[in-house]
């Protein structure tokens, strides 16, 4: 039975009520008394040496209040990378500095060199259009091209850093003899070269940041759209202004998506705060979407060739990869752990597979940053290996249904190392996939294609197994690994005396629903009604800490956090119980909202213990304080491990090339659901997100390094009717075995499972139609693409 | 600066306005009603969608001057006289047709526009008619599904909870 | 958006005389244009709204054949012209999106001449007579290359009207993103003989292909344009389709245009 309230119920989110009736507050709803604006002047070179500029002009226009430049930040820190990555000469990367404003060189179409702030936002884009005229910037050669920039050291990005090489790494090192070996003697090997398209991640609302400071106290705000406040503010005053962290707040209000390109920190951030401080008001800066295409973190972009040895019959041997991965022209913050520990980890699948060796080249281009978009590396993963499996059952004449049950884990394999340094501590793949045949109708199929032939339409149907690794991550283990931050999470539990609750949270909702779901959690643990529960998130003002949202991680660690603090509300709210009750407080059961004396009707509300804690009259104050309130930092002890199955059909249409979706089905497993109606929304979403990346999305540069997609005009996002209803199940689920809840994370699986599923389905229709000398096309799988690989 | 006079969510109101000022700047700069969001700079993304003279345009893509003297409707008109939701805010809610809930205020006010016009349409019909307006969360399942169902009909089997 | 001077006149008079100002650009329903402005790429000092002409409004039938206001919105045309030009109706009912078409305007697209609009097709097809403030224009005078007309400075549509033919289809593959015509294909039949207009594909904006027009002024089926080929050159490269592809979907849009008119 469904349940009404509580963990498990599909419970309607409260924050709609607000969005629904244009009361959410996003940052550009802001207004201040007093505010500038501040506009950035960007790069329309991909790679140029600034020679000169003047902002004498630009200075003395109306309203202006200040010009900045690279000049002004060149003494205060750089933008870090988060994760050291050490090359296979185990020398370290590359890291050159990520300035506030672009200094004495420019990297990309977008790079912002200068700064404007003035009193109107329309005067600020004036002054910035005249310091561009007064600008000179002498153009120098772009690298754009991945292999390019590689091949031709001559040509840098940086000019410190040769071949462009971030890093050369290789995972697991150890094991490259031991892979090499199984293909020479693999009876089998299947080899394809492919390209993971770059995305723009384009959340709707689009970046922006308001800066302020009090001159009376020295205290900073940022109010801003950020995934994850309390990095933000870590970054911006430890690592770029040198501000105390104890003089900034950071706030995230009302988050119009992120999908990870509001993990990051942005100049503009930093930019707001010092223009704030020099002007004593506060300073917007809101991005338009066009700055959005030029600068926020891309996502994906690379270059991969797999090889997958197998015996004849579909067992697979071994796995190797070569990967160039794109970061861009500087290092955002997770940019060198998306290809290799979100990515290389992750490369034996949901397999068995007994060899796996990774190489990924990481390479500077004069192009946007490239960092972590929904999924981050795990996508890359499970499209490389999605397709080669897929193109070895071809080749081979073997059903790709049956070669994955072959190949997949068994329950009784679990706990299950690989060989690339995970270790999945459950999973029941082949559940995922009996649900995922039987929703997807696989037994109809043949019916359903003959009705497609019959109108002309080539039908196909396509697969993906998939694992990823979520809810990140136990410190210990990516310290090693070479994070340099933590990855616990933190909430405070806070008990009012009047029995409500506010629940302060590291994570971070912009559109998960955290403040529905982890209210049913605390409301069902504590036996009280869901509505006496408040989330309060995003300010570090009010929030003991937190690494934010990202990762599929909310639940898993945040929720694993708060989980624990309400622990320690119950065990303090046990001894108070055992003082008024007058028993021994091991004889003090907590169930249904009461604690009670075991076997009698003695009990006390939680609410009178609550009001009893902030009026301690009959209290046991010599060896318990008063209050009741909790803090709980909690670092996972492993990382969680979704799974499933995805089967997609299309009908492509062989006059135009065009690929409809005609039926999309997942089978997940995403251990305990707490709100199955907002894990299904998260599925939909993804997968949304898949298709798009699949069919539609791509960031093109041109070789002069020119963004040829910066606006919603080029750039595809996926509609309503580009997508059919999607089924979705998640009722094979294996709990974590490691997390209080059980709970494995459910907001990126969708965009991870779903493109190998459609560019599989889009080659089963070719072949199906007697186009088999197509074996692979890249995505975005476009008409034109379909139709040049068809007459191809 | 010319005077500009309309009326907004039933109630009238004008003010001094430049030439260059849209709907969108007058709508949320002038008059605080931040519910209609922007979205995107070449009129694609829908968030900002609002009713004028009862039909759907994009706010940022009309200057303020041009729609003198009509009747406009924003989301933060949408809710029932007692202030309760719609029965298309309703909806959303109700069937978690929003995530985030910036696109939000521009699908429900293209939804109502459509249901205005085609009191029960079909799917097909719901997914045509909200090509202007992006949604990056939704994956378009639950908004479909919740037009459809605050237009009266059975949701489809395949998109019941 | 750099400032400028709006003003929105009630005759056609009016407007003709707001126009002689100097720096002076005619604003219709401004999808379009409102856009441009706000990347500066268009900076008139007066802009003069036709919007509120409402001798510039509306869709009748004549003699001449199906005239249209040229401030007519995309959607009353969908809606308007339906019982009397069925294939013209669908066109506008698919131009955009909904607001979009609440807003845009014929006269606006067809003064535009954006090489992937979907309007200049039915005007070209139709053999349609650009009306403005000063002369008519035969369609196959007017558009003489991407955003370039017969309009003269000061000049702008008042109408646009179209001889109504026996059977037409408009048949437009989008452009995935802006979902304006990747390549859109009209085919008229009159009396006199078929008319075939393309849109979207060519580097010189909407042309006529008068092979299949021939091929179908003999035999109006789609059999009749099965031999045809259409040569790529001059066809439009760009991200999102080679001149081969639209070179293909030009020939494949055009017979199921055939095979659609009604």
């Amino acid at each position: 039975m469904p349940k009404d309230t509580g963990i498990g119920a599909s419970s309607k989110r409260r924050e709609d009520v607000r969005f629904l009736s244009g009361k959410g507050l996003y940052t550009q709803d802001i207004a201040l008394a007093g505010q500038t604006y501040a506009v950035m002047v960007r790069s329309n070179v991909a790679h140029g040496k600034i020679k000169s500029i003047n902002t004498a002009n630009a200075a003395a226009m109306p309203g202006v209040l200040a010009v900045f430049t690279g000049e002004d930040f060149k003494d205060v820190g750089g933008n870090p990378a988060g994760w050291l990555i050490n090359s296979r000469d185990g020398t370290p990367m590359r890291e050159p500095k990520r300035p506030v404003l672009a200094h004495g060189k420019v990297r990309h179409v977008g790079d912002a060199y200068a700064a404007i702030v003035a009193e109107t936002y329309n005067q600020a884009k004036d002054a910035a259009q005249q310091l561009a005229d007064d600008t000179e910037i002498e153009e120098l050669p772009a690298i754009i091209d991945m292999k390019a920039a590689v091949a031709n050291p001559a040509n840098r990005v940086h000019d410190e850093i040769p071949d462009n090489l971030c890093f050369d790494w290789g995972w697991i090192e150890d094991n490259r003899a031991a892979v090499d070996a199984a293909f020479k003697s693999a009876p089998h090997v299947t080899t394809l070269e492919l390209v993971n398209n770059r995305l723009v991640p384009n959340a709707m609302e689009p970046r922006a940041s308001i800066g302020e400071y009090n001159p009376g106290t020295g205290d900073y705000k940022l109010t801003t759209t950020s995934q994850n406040p309390h990095l933000t503010r870590l970054l911006v005053a430890a690592f770029v202004l040198g501000i105390p962290e104890n003089k900034l707040t950071v706030v995230a209000p009302d988050v119009g998506g992120g999908f990870g390109s509001k993990i990051y920190h942005y100049g503009e951030e930093a930019l707001v705060l010092a223009a704030a401080k020099k002007l004593g008001r506060p300073v917007r800066w809101i991005a338009e979407r066009s700055e959005s295409f030029l600068s926020d973190a891309h996502g994906r972009d690379h270059v991969t060739k797999i090889e997958l040895a197998s015996t004849k019959d579909g067992e697979i041997l071994a796995i190797r990869t070569e990967t160039l991965a794109n970061v861009g022209a500087y290092l955002s913050n997770f940019s060198t752990a998306t290809p290799t520990f979100l990515h290389g980890t992750l490369m034996a699948g949901p397999y068995k597979v007994p060899h796996v060796y990774v190489n990924v080249k990481t390479v500077f281009t004069n192009t946007a940053p490239v960092d972590a978009y929904r999924g981050a590396g795990r996508p890359e993963a499970t499209f490389s290996i999605e397709r080669v499996v897929d193109k070895m059952c071809r080749e081979l004449g073997l059903d790709p249904f049956e070669v994955r049950r072959k190949n997949l884990l068994t329950p009784d394999q679990f706990p299950y190392t690989t060989p690339v340094g995970l270790v999945y501590d459950t999973g029941n793949y082949q559940a995922t996939l009996d649900k995922a045949v039987e929703l997807g109708d696989v037994a109809g199929f043949e019916a359903r294609r003959a009705a497609s032939a019959a109108k002309g339409k080539l039908r196909g149907m396509g697969l993906s197994t998939w694992i990823e690794a979520c809810g990140i991550a136990p410190s210990h283990l990516v310290g090693v690994l070479g994070s340099r931050v933590g990855l616990f999470d933190a909430a405070t539990v806070r008990v009012n005396a009047t029995g409500n609750i506010s629940v302060m949270t590291g994570a971070h909702s912009h559109g998960q629903g955290h403040e529905t779901v982890f209210a049913q959690i605390v409301a069902d643990k504590l036996g009280i009604d869901e509505s006496a529960v408040d989330i309060v998130h995003g300010d570090t003002s009010k929030i003991p800490f937190g690494m934010g949202s990202y990762g599929s991680r909310s639940l898993a660690v945040c929720g694993s956090a708060m989980n624990k603090a309400v622990d320690k509300i119950i065990a303090k709210g046990k001894k108070i119980a055992a003082h008024m009750l007058e028993a021994a407080e091991g004889d003090i059961v907590f169930e249904a909202g009461k604690f009670s004396v075991a076997g009698t009707d003695k009990a006390k509300t939680f609410g009178e213990i609550a009001f009893s804690a902030y009026v301690p009259h009959n209290y046991p104050l010599e060896t318990l304080e008063p209050g009741l309130e909790e803090t709980a930092f909690y670092d996972p002890a492993n990382f969680t491990y979704p799974a499933g199955a995805y089967i997609c059909e299309v009908e492509v249409d062989p006059e135009t090339g065009k690929v409809d979706i005609a039926s999309f089905t997942c089978a997940d497993d995403f251990g305990n659901v707490m709100n199955p109606m907002i894990v299904e929304g998260q599925v939909h979403g993804g997968v949304g997100q898949g298709i798009g990346q699949a069919l539609l999305e791509n960031t093109v540069y041109d070789e002069n390094g020119q963004i040829l997609t910066a606006s919603f005009m080029d750039y595809a996002m996926p509609r309503a009717d580009d997508v059919p209803f999607y089924t979705v199940d998640h009722s094979c689920a294996t709990p974590c075995t490691h997390n209080p809840l059980g709970v494995k994370g459910c907001g990126e699986a969708g965009a991870i499972g779903s493109p190998p599923a459609v560019v599989n389905a889009v080659i089963d229709a070719l072949h199906r139609g007697g186009h088999t000398h197509v074996t692979h096309i890249d995505m975005p799988v476009s008409p034109a693409r379909v139709w040049a690989a068809i007459n191809g | 600066m010319t005077k500009v006079t309309m009326t907004v969510n039933g109630k009238s109101v004008s003010a001094e306005v430049e030439g260059r000022t849209l709907l969108s700047a007058f709508l949320r700069e002038g008059l605080a009603l931040t519910g209609t969001h922007i979205g995107c700079d070449t009129t694609q993304c829908g968030a900002c969608t609002v009713h004028v003279d009862g039909k759907a345009v994009k706010s940022c893509a009309v200057f303020a001057l041009d729609v003198d003297g009509a009747d406009v409707r924003t989301i933060e008109g949408m809710a029932n006289a007692d202030g309760s939701l719609s029965v298309i805010q309703q909806a959303f809610q109700d069937h978690h047709g929003l995530q985030c809930g910036f696109c939000t205020p521009g699908m429900v006010m293209a939804s109502a526009a459509l249901l205005a016009d085609n009191p029960k349409p079909t799917e097909a019909e719901v997914r045509h008619h909200l090509e202007g307006n992006i949604c990056r969360c939704t994956g378009y399942h639950n908004i479909v599904k919740a037009v459809l169902a605050a237009s009266g009909q059975d949701v489809p089997a395949v998109a019941a909870e | 958006m750099f400032n400028f001077d709006f003003v929105k006149p009630s005759t056609i008079a009016d407007a003709v005389a707001a126009m002689a100002q100097d720096g002076a650009q005619a604003l219709s329903g401004g999808q379009t244009l409102t856009p441009t402005m706000k990347q500066r790429l268009a900076s008139p000092s007066v802009l003069v709204s036709l919007t509120g002409i409402a001798e510039m409004k509306g869709v009748c039938l004549g003699a001449d054949g199906l005239s249209i206001g040229g401030a007519t919105t995309h959607a009353t045309v969908a809606a308007e012209a339906r019982a009397h030009y069925p294939a013209l109706a669908d066109l506008a009912a698919n131009i955009g999106d909904p607001m979009v078409r609440n807003r845009g305007t014929i006269g606006g697209s067809v003064a535009n001449n954006d090489p992937a609009a979907c309007y200049p097709s039915a005007v070209l097809a139709s053999g349609a007579v650009v009306v403005t403030n000063k002369r008519k224009i035969a369609a196959d005078d007017y558009f003489q290359g991407m955003f370039s007309t017969a309009l003269d400075e000061g000049e702008f549509i008042t109408g646009v009207t179209f001889p109504v033919p026996e059977k037409a289809a408009y048949v437009k593959f989008n452009q995935p993103a802006s979902r304006f015509a990747l390549t859109g294909v009209f085919v008229a039949k009159y009396a006199s003989g078929v008319r075939v207009a393309v849109t979207g594909a060519s580097n010189n904006g909407v042309f006529r292909w008068t092979e299949a027009e021939a091929a179908l002024s003999a035999s109006f089926s789609a059999a009749a344009v099965e031999g045809l080929t259409v040569s790529a050159d001059d066809l439009i490269t760009d991200l999102h389709g080679t001149a081969a592809y639209r070179a293909n979907l030009v020939k494949v849009l055009t017979k199921r245009a055939v095979a659609g008119a009604k």
